[in-house]
C-alpha cells in the first residue's frame, strides 16, 4: 500500500509556537552578544534530562537508613554530608533534611515559585509547580496528602516546609518495617521521588 | 509504588528557557534569589486570572519574567527580541520542510 504522505507534506517548515519563537529569539540575541555559549545550554539540558534525578536522592535516603552515623550527620548538616557524596552545587547550596517519624510527617512545597533540591531530585514535576499544590499544601496539607493517597492517622503531626531560593528541603521517609536485612541497592529501588518531597510514603511493592 | 514516569521537560522550549536562565545566573547577570523573586511575582500575577497547571503556563510565566527582567537589566531589549523573532518566523516560512532552519 502506498504510504500516504499528505499529512506530512508541508511546503515549508512548521512554525514553532509563539513562546518557542520567543525563546529562540532570546537565545539568538544572547549568543550574538557573547553572553551565553550554546554548548553550555546543551550541556545543562543534557545534565537534567539524563544525569541528575531522584535516583541521587534515593541513594542518600538508603544510605541514611543503613548507616546511623550518616543519618545523624545528614540531619545535623545536610549540605556538608551531601557535599561529601559529591551532591552539591546548583540549587543545592543549602539543603536541610527533615525526617519522618511515627509522630511527624514532613512535606515540602515552594509557595513562591518552585525552589527544589536539584542535585538530589532533578527538575520538579508539574504538580509541584502548579498553583493548586503551591497554595493548598500549606492551607490544607492533610487533604492534599489524601489526594496523593497518603492517609495519616489523626494524631500524627504534619509539618509543611516552604522552600526558598536559599533553603531547600529533603524529606527522609520512614523505612518500611519489612525491609530488615535489605541491601542498600535494594532499598534505593523503593525510594520514590514523591516520598522525598513528602507526598508519598515508601512502601514495599507487593 | 512509583509515580508514572513523565518527561523532565514537556516541551523543548521549556528546557531551553530553563538552561538559558541557569547560564545567565552562572554568568553573574543576576543571583538566583533575585530571579526567584521576579519569577514568583510574575507567577502570582499570571495566577490571578486562572489557576496555573505547572506545565506550559508555568513556563510562559517564566518567559515573561525573564524577558522583563533582562530588559530591566539592559541585557536584552524588547525591540531587539522582536526583530529576531520576526527573522525566525520569516526563516521558518521560507525554508523548505526538512531543511535546517537558520537565520543570519
Amino acid at each position: 500500500m502506498p504510504h500516504d504522505t499528505s499529512e506530512q507534506h508541508h511546503p515549508h517548515s512548521l512554525l514553532p509556537s509563539d513562546p518557542a519563537l520567543r525563546v529562540k529569539a532570546l537565545e539568538t540575541l544572547l549568543v550574538k552578544k557573547g553572553l551565553i555559549d550554546p554548548k553550555s545550554i546543551d550541556e545543562i539540558i543534557n545534565t537534567y534530562e539524563n544525569k541528575i534525578g531522584p535516583q541521587n536522592g534515593a541513594r542518600v535516603i538508603a544510605n541514611a537508613w543503613v548507616d546511623a552515623n550518616f543519618r545523624d550527620a545528614l540531619l545535623k548538616d545536610a549540605t556538608a554530608s551531601l557535599a561529601s557524596l559529591g551532591l552539591s552545587g546548583r540549587q543545592g547550596e543549602h539543603i536541610v533534611a527533615v525526617e519522618n517519624t511515627k509522630a511527624t510527617h514532613n512535606m515540602v512545597v515552594c509557595t513562591l515559585c518552585s525552589c527544589y533540591p536539584w542535585p538530589l531530585l532533578g527538575i520538579p514535576p508539574s504538580w509541584y509547580k502548579s498553583d493548586a499544590y503551591r497554595a493548598r499544601a500549606v492551607r490544607e496539607p492533610r487533604k492534599v496528602l489524601s489526594e496523593f493517597g497518603v492517609h495519616l492517622p489523626e494524631e500524627m503531626n504534619v509539618r509543611v516546609w516552604d522552600s526558598t531560593a536559599e533553603i531547600r528541603y529533603l524529606v527522609i521517609p520512614e523505612r518500611p518495617e519489612n525491609t530488615a536485612g535489605w541491601s542498600e541497592e535494594e532499598l534505593i529501588k523503593i525510594v520514590s521521588r514523591d516520598s522525598m518531597i513528602g507526598t508519598a510514603l515508601v512502601v514495599v511493592p507487593t | 509504588m512509583r509515580t508514572k514516569p513523565e518527561p523532565v521537560f514537556e516541551q523543548p522550549w521549556h528546557a531551553e528557557l530553563f538552561a538559558l536562565t541557569v547560564t545567565l545566573n552562572e554568568g553573574g547577570h543576576f543571583s538566583w534569589p533575585e530571579w526567584a523573586q521576579r519569577f514568583g511575582s510574575t507567577l502570582k500575577s499570571h495566577g490571578l486570572a486562572k489557576s496555573l497547571n505547572g506545565g506550559d503556563d508555568y513556563f510562559l510565566a517564566w518567559l515573561d519574567a525573564l524577558e522583563s527582567f533582562l530588559a530591566g537589566l539592559g541585557v536584552a531589549q524588547v525591540d531587539e527580541l522582536d526583530v529576531l523573532k520576526s527573522a525566525w518566523i520569516e526563516a521558518y516560512s521560507s525554508t523548505p520542510h526538512g531543511a535546517p532552519v537558520k537565520i543570519d
